[in-house]
């Protein structure tokens, strides 16, 4: 028999949900609504006519070969920026667990760059890599590679990548240490005795008991990277060269704020919701089976 | 207690006989930071201190882009100021704003201020004219691509500074001789659709859009495709695959490679001259944009770029009388000479180029009428009067995207340009629906 604390009747429950339904409901059902709404016109930028065209907006986006390309793009992009960013932080959580001295200086350091707002971080990382000024492409020149993202799609990926990941390997971290903190020292010492090596503990005990916070940090990090990212990508490539790192949400900015094709820009917005929405789906109802509570 | 708080009053009015609410307020929005902001903000505080019955107000928005959106949602939600400035890329989506603007020359008349259509250069009002020669906004802002050249870079490389660079056929032997004698960077651009594509083509009379580049119809078609056009591209992504024209980036990168010394010739708007006599520690002079001396024999105008000032509808016909004031004190030739002088912007009208004449400043600087007697020295045909497409801020993205394969060598100029002509007809196809 499980025991439940419940409530008698339904005023009280109703009225400590209540913020949290209106501020939902504020910040989230009335814009997505909208945003439904809208991508059903095409309107003049100025809200003086608009036009409406059924689901002209979807057929018009996904007719173009463009905004296609534009989902590989996020798949890459995002893929990347989740592993650069949650196994280095994994390492450096392991690091800084053993250490026995200075643990404090070294926690602080690793959570400094999450402080750096993205884009600064872009800039930060555009300033290193700048073909011109940038002091790690005059080295790469030094060693004859000539480094080139402004016309180098692979290379401005890999830049983007980098930079969206750096903060957020901080935040990672944070996590990844707390959750190796609560990890049982007598189970580790258990096995230590009965022999098995620091990698074996490692991935025989640790990783499992580390699998709710991993499983936290994955669908975390791909909602950052699907849209948080903007600000780096927006400061260092622009989408650019070509569309080589024009990602989803970053499509939606220039066509709505570039563009002013509020149309277009809201079915995206509208196609980008169901695209995580369905991420998410499958991540808790595939991903969350192998993780051990 | 009460004689001595009127008597106070009384003090307070008397002393600031310039007191706010007997004035009339005039909202003025840009896009201007550092120094062409403090310049904006001088003449702000001269039309201000000029007169008792109007007050301007100016507030920076952030870079063009963010002030045509500030407007656009101001506009939507009522709050929108008298005047709002915006770049020449957005002068299609205005126009097409019926209900939102208010004609510049209907302020005008209305205002009675003093107003003389005719007294602005053609080239430069054309690009807010209507087809029947009613101007729209009042141009504030403008420029046009030039050659800058840095001397030092030509005799470092052993080519004699003042070699003719006056068509792109000598611009390609004086490259081939840089690079022979060892510059790194012999070329560099900004902008480089403007200057490359759609300068490219008024320069040589070739359409870039059909109806008359948009001017006389929202069913334009882009028409950069053509032989003029695929000629240069590919002669310049030739000089990109050796290494004599190098890409730094869509907006004007360039600049600082250039102002750095680093590279030896730079296409680059006119405007260029406030930051590169500033920065420049090295010899330096202006040519006239190169043109192909196969395809014409002399060069039609180049067009602008930068900035016009629109009137935004749904305010009180007292405070358009404000306005009217004040882009007549704009348009005067004092505040318009200033204007050019400081900034290397194009005069707005003949009056105030002639007062800069005049003074000597052209004598002082040399170089710096070369953009105007390129815009002016011939009448602007249909081809050159400039550009007025819908959605025009993504389609030059879609271009500097194209231009990017291009110099990567990719895509042939011609398969680029034909892939920009038709990711860009979608979009103006977009435009046309939403605005029928």
């Amino acid at each position: 028999m499980e025991k439940r604390v419940t409530f008698r009747g339904w005023l009280l429950p109703l009225a400590l949900i209540a913020p949290q339904v209106f501020i939902s409901a504020v910040f989230f059902f009335y814009p997505a609504g909208q945003a439904v709404w809208q991508s059903l016109f095409i309107p003049d930028p100025f809200g003086l006519s608009s036009q409406f065209v059924g689901l002209g907006n979807f057929e018009f986006l996904l007719s173009d070969k463009f905004y296609r390309a534009s989902f590989v793009t996020t798949a890459v992009f995002s893929t990347l920026v989740t592993l650069c960013s949650m196994i280095p932080a994994l390492f450096l959580a392991v690091i800084a667990d053993r250490l026995i001295k200075g643990s404090g200086v070294y926690r602080t350091l690793l959570i400094w760059p999450y402080a750096v707002a993205p884009a600064i971080a872009g800039v930060l990382w555009l300033f290193m890599f700048n073909t011109r000024v940038g002091v790690v492409s005059w080295y790469l020149g030094q060693l004859g590679y000539d480094w080139n993202h402004v016309l180098n799609g692979t290379e401005a990926m890999g830049l983007v990548v980098v930079a969206s990941a750096w903060g957020r390997i901080s935040y990672n971290f944070l996590f990844f240490f707390a959750a190796l903190q609560s990890v049982p020292r007598s189970v580790i010492e258990a096995a230590a005795i009965d022999g098995a090596s620091f990698w074996r503990r490692f991935f025989t005990i640790v990783l499992p008991l580390l699998s709710p916070t991993a499983f936290f940090l994955l669908v975390v990090n791909v909602v950052y990277a699907f849209f948080e990212t903007f600000g780096v990508i927006h400061t260092i490539t622009g989408g650019g060269p070509q569309q080589a790192t024009t990602i989803l949400v970053y499509k939606v900015f220039s066509d709505g704020f570039v563009g002013q094709d509020l149309g277009s820009s809201s079915a995206q917005s509208v196609i980008l919701l169901f695209v995580v929405g369905i991420l998410t789906v499958i991540q808790f109802k595939y991903v969350e089976k192998r993780v051990h509570y | 207690m009460n004689k001595n708080l009127l008597g106070a009053l009384a003090v307070t009015t008397a002393l600031s006989p310039v007191a706010a609410f007997a004035q009339t307020e005039v909202q003025f929005w840009h896009a201007f930071t550092g120094r062409l902001g403090d310049l904006v903000k001088a003449q702000v505080e001269e039309f201000n201190a000029s007169q008792d019955e109007f007050v301007v107000v100016e507030s920076h928005k952030g870079n063009y882009s963010e002030t045509l959106n500030a407007g656009i949602a101001a506009f939507r939600a009522g709050e929108q100021p008298h005047i709002l400035m915006v770049f020449e890329v957005g002068t299609a989506t205005m126009m097409s704003a019926e209900g939102a603007i208010k004609p510049v020359h209907k302020v005008m008349t209305d205002s009675g201020a003093t107003f003389d259509p005719n007294a602005y250069i053609g080239s430069v009002k054309g690009y807010y004219t209507t087809t029947g020669g009613d101007m729209l906004s009042l141009p504030f802002n403008s420029s046009t691509p030039v050659l800058w050249v840095n001397r030092d870079a030509m005799s470092a490389a052993g080519v004699d500074p003042d070699a003719d660079l006056s068509t792109w056929e000598k611009v390609g032997d004086v490259l081939d001789q840089l690079k022979a004698g060892g510059e790194d960077c012999p070329l560099v651009t900004a902008w480089q659709s403007w200057i490359h594509l759609e300068n490219l083509s008024a320069y040589h009379d070739v359409p870039f859009a059909s109806q008359d580049n948009g001017f006389a119809g929202l069913d334009t078609e882009l028409m950069l495709n053509g032989p003029t056009q695929v000629a240069h591209l590919t002669a310049m992504g030739d000089w990109a695959k050796d290494g004599k024209f190098i890409y730094t980036g869509r907006r004007n990168e360039g600049g600082a490679n250039f102002r750095a010394g680093e590279c030896a010739l730079f296409t680059e708007s006119s405007a260029g001259y406030a930051g590169i006599s500033s920065e420049a520690e090295f010899e330096f002079d202006v040519r006239p944009l190169p043109y192909w001396e196969a395809v014409v024999s002399e060069p039609q105008n180049t067009i602008i770029g930068g900035a016009s000032l629109w009137v935004m509808e749904g305010h009180e016909g007292e405070e358009y009388k404000g306005v009217g004031e004040f882009l007549s004190f704009l348009s005067s030739a004092n505040v318009q000479a200033d204007w050019h002088q400081n900034t290397g912007y194009l005069p707005i009208t003949s009056e105030a180029g002639e007062v800069t004449r005049a003074a000597g400043f052209y004598d002082e600087n040399p170089g710096t009428d070369i953009a105007v007697i390129q815009m002016t020295a011939k009448e602007p045909t249909a081809n050159s009067k400039g550009l007025r497409l819908g959605s025009f801020d993504q389609i030059r993205g879609i271009i500097d995207e194209e231009l990017e394969a291009v110099w990567s060598g990719e895509k042939t100029a011609q398969e680029a340009m034909d892939s920009a002509k038709e990711r860009g007809d979608a979009l103006l196809r977009r435009f046309e629906s939403a605005n029928q």
